[in-house]
């Protein structure tokens, strides 16, 4: 995987890639960058195992309420009976039964199992919809600062700075205090939800930005876009045509690493109670839950590994996307 | 509300004075617990030390291990506002009047300490005179006069020094205008306030009739400080000792020993027996640490005295042995949520009952840690140890007390809502107890179709900027508010004060009463402060409760019970009532 860019396709030695001779000299055309990635991260069994980790907790998400009718219950659902009213533990110290497949949590007796799999559903949600936003702001300013350069550059190279520099931690705190019941058409935890992933999405987009103005930087300079620009193609066409298919790669790889420090941002941010309102189950909610009661360790263990398990997989899968699109990033 | 809670509360704008609550404050064995005959052979029971004294033996020496998971607010007397501290502070100080070392409900009896006897007043009440013991003296041989008993209470009321204290003396001594206490106003004549005829006799001039003044004279503020020693905001790091044991040793943050007191006579002290040689104490200790080390044998005391933490509780409760040397007294605070007659619909008192009959005791109780942890369900507000309660319940939420939904629906009809309705629930954020109990409550109403919203707000701002914000709550819909409060002693004024009176509700915010608004509730509050005779007295305490109870503005939760572990080594271990935790002056060492 170490090997440049262009040797699979260019210089094919049939006796040193017997799985591509094997399907003989014929089979020997030319293969798109697309292609050749997707060969690479095919022979990545740890990116693989990432990835479809990540395919099963986006199924978990979606299904959700499909899962919980067939091994749990409603999620907000109490079980007071089942739990020890003199020391608040589920009876039988976890509660967990074919009925409650993770236990039930102290207290009130709520199944663990479906809290889980609908906090998979708010964890993911804020921390796709927070990485398009940021993707999205990220690229356009980063691709605009990199190709005009000059006072433009510099103009949202500073914001880029002032944004960095930005105690977003405290800053959604006091923002989760000051909102409304509703605003802006929504209401209740969509509303909050919306505002988790303008405040995720939206102060996160310089990392990725500078990762775009560079790239474009280098970019601007390369010969096919001097070529196109003296055919006399303009600034949106350069961008949108010339430039930013070969951003797609680092553009790629960052949001799947963007996408894990996002999960742990909601988290961290649940765990504050920042985030939406209870009883909506959330991992970093339930773990927030879980800290007073660490003698009863499995209230904890199954939110955290959630977290832990989300937060590895994506990464385990960006590392590998990193490595297929462009080995020589390592 | 101005209670002090170990969890740490902010203190809010209302400041007036014989509400505040949180300290001291009474508890009394439940119905159940006192049932049990009074155990006078100490032998090792649940409960044991409710209602007899343990291991009772009058053998001096040793030395006694408390632990802090905190600090005090301050060792000053002046300056200390917790119950546990008020119970600890008779070791090396004396006030003019204290509670008895004695078990149970004797403990909730004031018994003269500094002073000869009770406060004799006069002029309606407004006039209180105390007559000094002769031969009471200082650690250093000084004697002890009533000069210094003044002089203690009047720098008790400089709050910026003392910024922990109550207001108490502040607001109902008859003190000069502007008056700021001894440090700024030198030399000001306090003698409208405080007279000081001779050596022994102190007499308090009061702006109005205080039928129940003995309960201020046992405040630690009486404890006499002397002028030539006082340092101030440092006086803290050597208070010069009155009682049997002085300070050996103070590391502030670290911990302290007291050893005995040479100049202490116990000829002029009945109260105290002053068994054990002295007392180390260690602050800022885990606080899992020190109930592992309690049940260790390794430490005596957990001096909070709020009972063990989660992690301990299956190991006490779920072995027998371990379990016969706890106690489970119940405190004086009630949990309780407000339900606010101004957010329609729960204007209509159909609706508030509704609320009341659908609730869910139990859960109530769990979120707030259960039987023994948490506490006993409440049917009205009064707790049980308060002179004046009487168990009524008028909405009774059925057999198991889970709720009444067939009565909860028919408020519902009679309200206008037969569908239920929506509105708000505010708890503070900080306190996960609240929290849970609003979960439980939101599940509990949603049984009748009531929906509620959980809205968590900062503890510190809770009264002044939301819940107890009239403005705030309307606009936003906050029809039910978690609450809770705590009397400093064992008084229907101390406990109703501030949560009742429609009066100290402003637009401004900052009180804990959040919903009661009855004129009627007022009128009986002020007959009470002007009744002296007692008994008439707690009658009224028992009106007011039946009528807020009636009006359904609030929906009493629980009153708190705590579980404490018995010192392995210790002898003489009684809970008192007042404090609602063991007694620090009777114990003894094996």
């Amino acid at each position: 995987m170490t090997a440049p860019l262009d040797v699979p396709d260019a210089s094919v030695d049939p006796a040193s890639a017997p799985a591509i001779a094997g399907a003989g000299v014929a089979a020997i055309q030319g293969r798109s960058l697309g292609q050749i990635a997707w060969m690479r991260l095919k022979r990545d069994k740890i990116a693989i195992a990432g990835a479809l980790v990540v395919i099963f907790l986006i199924l978990v998400a979606v299904f959700a309420p499909l899962l919980v009718k067939a091994f749990g219950q409603d999620p907000t659902q109490f079980n007071s009976d089942l739990i020890d009213a003199s020391t608040m533990a589920p009876k039988g110290g976890t509660g967990i039964s074919a009925d409650h497949l993770f236990g039930l949590e102290p207290v009130n007796g709520r199944d663990i199992f479906s809290r889980v799999v609908y906090g998979a559903r708010i964890s993911l949600l804020i921390a796709f919809l927070a990485t398009l936003l940021s993707v999205a702001i990220g690229t356009l300013l980063g691709v605009t600062a990199g190709y005009f350069g000059g006072l433009v550059d510099s103009i949202i190279s500073k914001a880029m700075d002032v944004f960095l520099a930005f105690p977003l931690l405290v800053f959604a705190m006091a923002l989760a205090g000051i909102i409304p019941d509703s605003a802006f058409g929504l209401s209740g935890d969509t509303l909050r939800v919306a505002m988790l992933v303008f405040v995720i999405g939206f102060f996160n987009w310089p990392y990725i930005g500078r990762i775009v103005r560079g790239q474009t930087l280098s970019l601007r300079e390369r010969e096919f876009v001097d070529a196109a620009r003296s055919l006399g193609a303009r600034g949106p066409y350069v961008i949108f045509r010339e430039m930013l298919p070969n951003l797609v790669a680092p553009i790629l790889i960052y949001s799947t690493l963007l996408i894990p420090s996002n999960v742990l941002f909601e988290a961290a941010l649940s765990f504050l109670g920042v985030g939406v309102r209870p009883p909506t189950p959330t991992w970093g909610g339930m773990l927030s839950d879980a800290v007073r009661f660490y003698t009863i360790p499995h209230f904890m263990f199954f939110p955290g590994m959630a977290i832990f398990i989300t937060v590895l997989a994506f990464n385990l899968f960006g590392d590998g996307l990193r490595d297929a699109l462009d080995p020589k990033a390592r | 509300m101005k209670r002090r809670t170990t969890t740490g509360a902010a203190a809010l704008g209302a400041v007036l004075a014989l509400a505040l609550s949180a300290c001291g404050g009474g508890s009394g064995s439940t119905p159940k617990d006192s049932a049990q005959p009074a155990d006078q052979g100490g032998k090792a029971e649940f409960n044991a030390a409710l209602t007899g004294i343990v291991n009772p033996s009058d053998k001096k020496g040793g030395v006694l291990k408390f632990a802090n998971e905190g600090d005090w607010d301050s060792l000053d007397p002046g300056d200390t506002y917790y119950g546990y501290s008020w119970n600890f502070v008779r070791l090396y100080g004396r006030s003019l009047l204290m509670f008895k070392s004695a078990v149970g409900k004797e403990g909730n009896e004031l018994a003269p300490d500094l002073a000869e006897g009770m406060g004799q007043p006069s002029d309606d009440a407004k006039t209180w005179t105390y007559k000094l013991k002769q031969g009471v003296k200082f650690e250093d041989g000084t004697p002890i006069t009533s000069k210094d008993v003044k002089y203690a209470v009047l720098r008790s009321l400089d709050k910026e020094v003392f910024p922990d204290g109550y207001t108490y003396f502040n607001d109902f001594l008859d003190l000069p205008k502007g008056y700021k206490g001894p440090y700024k106003s030198k030399g000001v004549n306090t003698d409208q306030a405080i007279e000081t005829p001779d050596d022994q006799t102190i007499v308090f001039h009061l702006k109005q009739s205080l039928s129940n003044f003995d309960y201020f004279a046992q405040l630690p503020a009486t404890i006499p400080v002397p002028e030539a020693k006082d340092t101030g905001a440092k006086y803290r790091e050597h208070v010069i000792a009155s009682g049997p044991y002085m300070f050996q040793k103070n590391e502030i943050g670290k911990g302290f020993t007291l050893a005995r007191n040479p100049n202490w006579d116990p000829a002029t002290d009945p109260n105290r027996r002053a068994l054990p040689d002295g007392y180390e104490v260690t602050t800022n200790v885990n606080a899992d640490d020190i109930d592992n080390r309690i049940l260790s044998g390794d430490l005596d005391v957990a001096v909070l005295g709020t009972g063990i933490k989660q992690a301990a509780l299956g190991r006490v409760l779920g072995d027998p042995t371990v379990k016969a040397n706890s106690d489970n007294p119940t405190s004086t605070r009630l949990w309780y949520t407000s339900i606010n007659g101004n957010v329609p619909p729960l204007d209509n008192i159909d609706c508030r009952k509704a609320v009341q009959y659908a609730a869910n005791k139990v859960d109530y109780q769990t979120a707030f840690g259960g039987e023994f942890a948490g506490g006993q369900i409440a049917t009205s507000m009064l707790p049980p140890a308060i002179p004046g309660h009487e168990d009524f319940n008028l909405y009774p939420p059925g057999a198991d007390n889970k709720g009444d939904l067939e009565k909860a629906k028919e408020s519902l009809k009679a309200c206008g809502q037969p569908d239920g309705f929506e509105t708000n629930i505010a708890y503070r954020v900080e306190r996960p107890n609240e929290k849970a109990a609003a979960e439980a409550l939101q599940q509990a109403l949603g049984r009748v179709g009531i929906k509620v919203t959980l809205k968590g707000f900062p503890q510190a701002d809770y009264f002044a900027l939301y819940a107890g914000k009239p403005g705030f709550a309307k606009d936003n819909k906050i029809g039910l508010a978690q609450n809770g409060w705590q009397s400093d002693w064992p008084d229907g004024f101390g406990f109703f004060g501030q949560i009742v009176d429609s009066r100290v509700i402003r637009d401004t915010g900052g009180s804990s009463n959040v919903s009661v608004r009855d004129p009627e509730v007022d009128k009986l509050l002020d007959q009470a402060m002007a009744e002296t005779d007692e008994a008439k007295r707690n009658a009224i305490w028992t009106a007011i409760d039946k009528k807020v109870m009636e009006d359904a503005y609030v929906l009493p939760g629980i009153w708190t019970k705590t579980l404490i572990v018995r010192s392995k080594n210790a002898t003489n271990v009684f809970v008192n009532d007042a404090y609602g935790m063991y007694d620090y002056l009777g114990l003894g060492v094996k």
